[in-house]
């Protein structure tokens, strides 16, 4: 009986008909791409909300709004919904959307464990949200849940299996875009004549094998401290609860780059296309690509410069984290020697491109004085930190996406979105996001600790400006929602198949949008054609 | 600012620039303050600070103006072609090495500053800071090589920024002051006092969780952690009262346990330890009288 039905006509021709068939029971790449970018761009709205619930509370002096508890829940719910919800899952839907078609590819290498990894991640954030809910409350603890203080918490059991689910969703993701890359590219696509955006996925890939089990390994000893009388980090029981951070930040700072490496890939892709001239420096850009990965094991302490490690420690750290100023630096001068001598036009994914280039580098630059140990000790746990991670998580990571978004969605829709709006996005969000985080290095420096609802006086005018920053950034966002609304849906303009002018690469040899199916047979590749297919190095 | 809003700002921003690059020092915070303050102790990592700020303002210049140049020059609408080079071996070794050569020059001074910090051998007196949710504890250990008799008391958040900061209060952040300074926030009901030019090491622990002690005027922070004694230490150069917070997010009133230290010239403060330490014995004495088992002693 399976042999007569194993040719399913169907197959090679066009989506499922029916809604659950298509969306639910999607085994195919571009469908499931879409999935995570409408998850992601769902959980970037409500982790925004709960950053407006903050930027509320601390609009002026005095508590006005919100129990201290429940600012707490806000700031450790905005940070898990935005890393885990937002800016991981749609660096996966791109991946999705835009591997297979990179490297000339028929779709993911594992498409049933692609849907797998997709349909988890619904359930670990309802389960992690609904927290909010319940009588004790969210997990309020913040989103590195340092013991003791998250096993006070009555939900850090919801917390920790959603986390577990979350995990297991990234790693079948990342087996999944390991197993693309190198099994499936059509012949010719070299390792060395791959997008910049299809190695920096590579790479994040094995980043996201190697750490999430090791957080998984944290939240499980958390759990069993707090259920079944263990003593990993009960100082009380023989315990040690800086062991936590040890184990925590040996995760969480490949986590940084994880979020933040596919971010050079496509601005690695985005900048020639408008420049219209190759990327400059293929091979040094994958080589420090690589290497900010390897370093990204070796510096986890730098976020413990102040539990009191040994001065060799510090030290060891402070030197490691320093010296990924320099790959970091060489991509930076190469975006730029990239654009000059170019033939430059400024479409909005250009745009935020170019913003990416100019604020990531500045969060690059407060990463550098962090880095000093001695000065860490003043800026530690400070605004000043703050700015520092949202200028590289939201002008870097997020920027970045935006910018993915506005320069595939022809690709993925057919339609040009509105320019016109787009840059009315551009110019709005960029604005606001320096009006709302630049001030946060002043009030920093000042003096203001993170994570406090209420603060003194001399702190308010910086921290109302911020908030006037966040209420517009935030407001921007729905213009952005408006966009692709209105380009998937109303646009009248078609995309080319080439859609930018200066576009090279697999991707835009198949048409827009791009058919269910793509690639069946495998391209004959012209180096022409590519991207890097030209590079000598 | 409750009252005056972005315009007071605005206005304030002359002061504030002036501030910045007048290098005047502020102890405690003020409104619109932009920088770090110079401390007011011996170990500061102020002049670390402005070095890493500064070659960061530089390098950033110099990206940055290029990218400006070539998003000026090289526009397509401008007529401009694309070249076709993609490589130069000389530029890339000299964006390598530069940046290792800063790098370098940072990691000497930094090193020399955790050296420094590290070295809390040869103190005059050790204070124990226990970390509570949420208030400190103070015990003054020694002093001039002699142990201190039973002087230690909690430290917590003064009671009118108590009833100021309770949800929907209406009452106003502002009316705190202290001598013309607003301490909404940041007072205490009984501040550490200690004396000035003296090394002072504390020894930092916490009670339940995770607390960081940090006083902004003496440069550091330090993680008072359950089960672990963590060392630091200070020499206050100038009288005054510094002001700090708790550093380490430590559960629903993080932002309410403030840290107030007081430095006062050492006649007055060992006048002051003198005073505590004859308390506390009457204290004893009282106890001891009334036959009643003996509670932890408190200030």
């Amino acid at each position: 009986m399976a042999h007569a039905a194993t040719h399913d006509h169907h197959d090679h021709h066009g989506a499922p008909k029916g809604f659950f068939q298509r969306w639910v029971m999607s085994t195919n790449h571009k469908d499931i791409g879409t999935l995570y970018l409408i998850f992601s761009l769902t959980m970037f709205f409500i982790g925004g909300a709960f950053a407006m619930v903050i930027r509320a509370e601390l609009f002026k002096p005095g508590m006005q709004l919100v129990q201290p508890y429940f600012f707490n829940e806000m700031t450790t719910m905005h940070a898990l919904v935005m890393i885990f919800g937002a800016i991981m899952p749609s660096f996966v839907g791109l991946a999705n959307w835009m591997i297979p078609l990179m490297v000339g590819a028929p779709d993911m290498a594992l498409p049933r464990m692609n849907n797998l990894s997709f349909w988890i991640m619904p359930f670990a954030f309802i389960l992690l949200l609904s927290t909010l809910f319940m009588p004790g409350g969210g997990p309020a603890g913040g989103w590195t849940m340092y013991p003791p203080l998250s096993l006070q918490g009555e939900s850090i059991a919801y917390t920790i299996f959603a986390v577990h689910l979350m995990g297991i969703s990234s790693i079948m993701g990342a087996i999944n875009i390991i197993a693309t890359i190198l099994n499936m590219r059509a012949p010719g696509m070299d390792l060395l004549k791959m997008p910049v955006f299809v190695w920096s996925w590579l790479i994040t890939a094995f980043l996201l094998i190697a750490v999430m089990p090791v957080l998984a390994g944290a939240v499980t000893m958390l759990l069993t401290d707090k259920y079944f009388h263990t003593n990993f980090f009960n100082a009380a029981g023989g315990g040690d609860p800086v062991l936590f951070q040890h184990i925590f930040w040996f995760f969480g700072h490949p986590e940084v780059y994880i979020m933040i490496l596919p971010a050079f890939g496509i601005i690695s892709e985005i900048i020639p296309t408008f420049a219209r001239k190759p990327i400059f420096g293929y091979r040094a850009m994958v080589f420090a690509i690589a290497s900010i990965a390897f370093l990204s094991f070796i510096v986890w302490a730098h976020h413990m410069f102040a539990v009191g490690l040994p001065m060799g420690a510090e030290i060891f750290f402070m030197y490691a984290t320093m010296l990924i100023a320099v790959p970091t630096g060489v991509k930076v001068f190469n975006w730029v020697s990239t654009m000059w001598g170019g033939s430059m036009t400024f479409e909005t994914p250009m745009l935020f491109s170019i913003a990416f280039v100019i604020l990531f580098t500045i969060g690059g630059f407060s990463g550098l004085m962090l880095a000093l140990a001695p000065a860490d000790f003043q800026y530690h746990d400070t605004y000043f930190v703050v700015a520092h991670f949202h200028y590289v998580l939201v002008t870097g990571a997020a920027f970045s996406i935006m910018a993915a978004a506005y320069y595939w969605i022809p690709k993925w829709s057919g339609n040009m979105y509105s320019e016109t709006w787009g840059k009315i996005h551009f110019w709005s969000s960029v604005i606001s996001v320096n009006v709302l985080f630049f001030p946060q290095h002043f009030l920093g420096l000042a003096g203001m600790p993170r994570r406090i609802p209420d603060y003194n006086v001399a702190f308010a005018n910086f921290n109302m400006i911020s908030s006037i920053g966040g209420f517009w950034f935030g407001a921007s966002q729905l213009i952005f929602l408006g966009v692709v609304i209105h380009c998937v849906f109303f646009s009248k303009k078609k995309a080319a198949d080439r859609s930018w002018e200066g576009a090279k690469g697999l991707e835009w040899t198949v048409p827009s949008p791009a058919p269910f199916h793509t690639f069946d047979v495998p391209p004959v590749i012209h180096d022409d054609e590519l991207a890097h297919g030209n590079t000598e190095h | 600012m409750t009252s005056g809003g972005i315009g007071r700002s605005v206005s304030a921003w002359a002061a504030g620039a002036f501030a910045l690059f007048g290098g005047t020092a502020w102890a405690n915070p003020e409104p619109n303050q932009l920088n770090m303050t110079k401390g007011a102790a011996e170990w500061s990592p102020y002049a670390m600070h402005m070095v890493a700020l500064w070659v960061c303002v530089v390098i950033g210049v110099v990206v940055f103006g290029a990218m400006f140049v070539a998003m000026f020059r090289f526009r397509k609408s401008r007529g401009a072609v694309a070249e076709k080079w993609t490589h130069s071996t000389k530029l890339e070794v000299v964006w390598t090495v530069v940046p290792v050569i800063i790098l370098i020059f940072l990691a000497h001074l930094a090193t020399g500053g955790l050296t420094s910090f590290a070295d809390t051998t040869n103190a005059d007196m050790t204070i124990k800071v226990t970390g509570y949710q949420w208030k400190w504890r103070y015990d003054y250990v020694d002093y001039k090589g002699k142990g201190v008799d039973q002087v230690g008391f909690m430290s917590k958040l003064e009671e009118t920024s108590d009833r100021t900061r309770q949800l929907k209060s209406n009452l106003d952040p502002d009316k705190i002051q202290v001598d013309g300074y607003h301490t909404y926030l940041l007072d205490v009901d009984k501040p550490l006092v200690v004396p000035v030019g003296t090394k002072i090491r504390f020894i930092i622990v916490g009670g339940d969780v995770i607390h960081s002690w940090w006083v902004p005027a003496l440069g550091w922070k330090m993680d008072a952690i359950p089960g672990i004694a963590n060392a630091a230490w200070t020499k206050i150069k100038e009288p005054g009262v510094y002001r700090g917070q708790c550093a380490e997010l430590c559960g629903q009133d993080h932002g309410f346990m403030p840290i107030v230290v007081k430095a006062v010239p050492k006649a007055e403060f060992e006048q002051w330890l003198a005073t505590q330490e004859d308390e506390a014995k009457v204290r004893k004495a009282a106890q001891t009288a009334q036959n009643a088992p003996a509670p932890a002693p408190q200030g």
